[in-house]
């Protein structure tokens, strides 16, 4: 039948007003690290008289010319990519070892209300900022790539997902498995990781944004600025730089003026790690949110 | 394998006698070791450095060395003025932030419900879900730029609209309402996607009654939707009850300056600049202190609801 469905009037604009305010929110979402970019190739005059707006003016490859020859950024980017390689691993292999002794039945394995809950309380209760900075200096890990890895490397939020997900794979195959003569280390790796691709590949991703994205560990924990991961680096450089920015309506330094596009530069390197893996890898990102449900 | 030893075998490893019990489960408790270990030594030694909070903490004595002052730190404390406005500042920009954290979320994910275009749903989704990946070192100087009262773009609008120049991390007026805002546009992507994966587990025959019922879709969102993610909205609340004091020290540490303390300046904030700045060990050791007990009673009630109303276990 050739009948049309009426769509009423009401519902066209609705649907203009809609596709309008998502449109308005995706580019506010994006146009910022746009300008960013713009800036990054801009000429530091036109930067500093506010002329940039999305597109490059007068287009320069100096700033980046200035980040290349920095070897400090540099110095910093490695310690961040050693931080990554390092620690992504290294909290995996203890996600996975804490998710699967936990997510077994407690009949079957007496302990493990106990061993749960002493996880659980070091999530509900720190003993704050100065005695962690205290434990990590007796420790003997300041100054060291260590103390970025090693006190993040029981990541509780993480075991508690995987846990989860190791307990939703019925309980037959682990049964099936013991029937065969198969012990735990062999049930785990060769049995409960292999299905749980989806869940690992998730939590690798956001091991190492984490990783890549943090500095303060970085800023407190490292005295001299050679260890300096990149984001602590960063921090130094610009945002306490930037302090002084904020509050002066007209003149500013003239060594920020010509920063601004520097600092862009540096800002905008610092991202494309993360832009490259983000597009392809999005799928990982969403389910991990669904699989974790709602952060607490 | 007859099925008489295949049956006792499972029966022995779901009870049996505790040595046996525990031979087939050494395994487990060696993969937990490493684990408790590091949780001991970083998590929960820390804890023992509470004491500073009851003593007049040097670094020459140590913690067993530094004299006992009992509960003087916490009446000092209480003396100041100061500790009143950072409190109220961190309860203040927590709420804002939470209640912010569920209205926009919610309202963009119910919009992009309403939209057919598969595509346009998907890239909209993968552009609002981005800035939750970069640092807040990345997204202070991105905001310090944009917001800049002297050349940044967004002052640059608002003076081309003919009005002044709005200081929005300089005036303590607008600090705190700049930190919410900035923090819902960098979460909201977030927020939104888990919004919508509950929407889209409502049941489409409860659409289908109500339409043929009659109603548009404005009265469907109100009798069908909603109460269809009730369930998700009620243990968001719920768990983000044990964040009303964490204001977001990444974000707010990376765009605070002393001109806007009064309205900027949260516990954690203070606390660093008390311990690592100041060197008043004792004194940061008691307001963490104090934030911890009550994140502590927080999150733990937070969670005891969680579990009644929403059903919500952790393990």
């Amino acid at each position: 039948m050739g009948r049309k469905i009426r769509i009423s009037k009401s519902r066209i604009l609705f649907q203009v007003f809609n596709y309008t305010i998502l449109v308005i929110l995706t580019l506010a979402c994006l146009l910022p690290m746009v300008h960013v970019l713009a800036l990054s190739f801009s000429s530091s005059a036109a930067a500093s008289s506010g002329k940039v707006g999305l597109l490059p003016v007068d287009f320069t490859t100096d700033s980046y010319g200035y980040v290349a020859a920095k070897h400090e950024f540099w110095r910093a980017t490695l310690v961040s990519v050693k931080r990554v390689l390092l620690g992504m691993p290294l909290q995996m292999l203890m996600t996975v070892l804490i998710a699967y002794p936990l997510s077994r039945e407690a009949t079957s394995f007496r302990s493990r209300n106990i061993y749960t809950w002493f996880f659980i309380i070091t999530m509900l209760f720190n003993g704050g900022l100065i005695p962690t900075y205290m434990v990590i200096q007796s420790v003997g890990l300041i100054d060291s790539i260590w103390a970025l890895i090693v006190p993040g490397m029981v990541p509780v939020f993480h075991i508690i997902l995987l846990l989860n997900f190791f307990r939703s794979i019925p309980r037959s195959i682990e049964e099936a498995a013991f029937i065969d003569g198969a012990g735990h280390v062999r049930t785990l790796f060769q049995i409960y990781m292999p299905l749980s691709k989806p869940a690992l590949a998730t939590l690798i991703l956001f091991c190492a944004v984490n990783h890549w994205n943090a500095w303060f560990d970085g800023l407190i924990y490292m005295n001299k600025t050679e260890n300096y991961p990149l984001q602590s680096y960063l921090q130094t450089v610009i945002v306490q730089r930037d302090m002084a920015e904020i509050t002066t309506a007209d003149m500013f330094s003239l060594k920020n003026i010509s920063d601004r596009t520097n600092k862009a530069a540096q800002i905008f390197l610092a991202v494309i790690p993360i832009l490259c893996i983000y597009p392809f890898l999005q799928k990982y990102f969403t389910t991990g949110i669904v699989l974790g449900s709602v952060k607490g | 394998m007859d099925m008489y030893t295949n049956t006792v075998r499972i029966k022995k490893m779901n009870k049996g006698k505790s040595s046996v019990n525990f031979r087939r489960n050494l395994p487990l408790h060696i993969m937990l070791f490493p684990g408790i270990i590091i949780a001991l030594i970083f998590s929960y030694t820390p804890m023992v450095g509470i004491i500073m909070a009851f003593q007049d903490y040097n670094p020459f004595g140590g913690l067993f060395g530094s004299p006992w002052t009992g509960l003087d730190n916490f009446r000092f404390l209480m003396s100041l003025p100061d500790t009143y406005s950072v409190i109220w500042n961190t309860f203040f920009i927590a709420v804002l932030k939470i209640i912010a954290s569920l209205i926009v979320p919610i309202t963009v994910s119910l919009l992009l419900n309403e939209i057919g275009n598969y595509k346009f749903k998907r890239i909209t989704q993968t552009i609002i879900y981005f800035p939750h990946f970069l640092s807040w070192v990345i997204l202070a100087t991105v905001f310090i730029d944009l917001l800049s009262p002297s050349n940044g773009a967004i002052n640059s609008i608002i003076k081309a609209m003919g009005f002044k120049p709005i200081f929005f991390l300089g005036s303590t007026k607008w600090f705190p309402f700049t930190m919410v805002l900035t923090d819902i546009w960098k979460e909201f992507g977030y927020g939104t996607i888990i919004y919508l994966a509950a929407l889209t587990g409502i049941d489409p025959t409860l659409y289908e009654a109500a339409i043929i019922d009659g109603s548009n879709r404005w009265q469907q969102t109100i009798h069908v939707t909603l109460p269809g993610i009730k369930g998700i909205v009620v243990l968001s609340m719920t768990l983000s009850l044990g964040n009303v004091l964490n204001a977001g020290f990444d974000q707010i540490y990376n765009m605070l300056s002393p001109v806007v303390y009064s309205t900027g300046d949260i516990i954690d904030t203070m606390v660093y600049r008390m311990g690592m700045i100041d060197a008043q060990y004792s004194l940061a050791t008691t307001v963490g202190l104090f934030k911890s007990l009550v994140s502590f009673v927080l999150i733990s009630t937070s969670y005891w609801l969680a579990g009644k109303f929403a059903g919500y276990r952790i393990f």
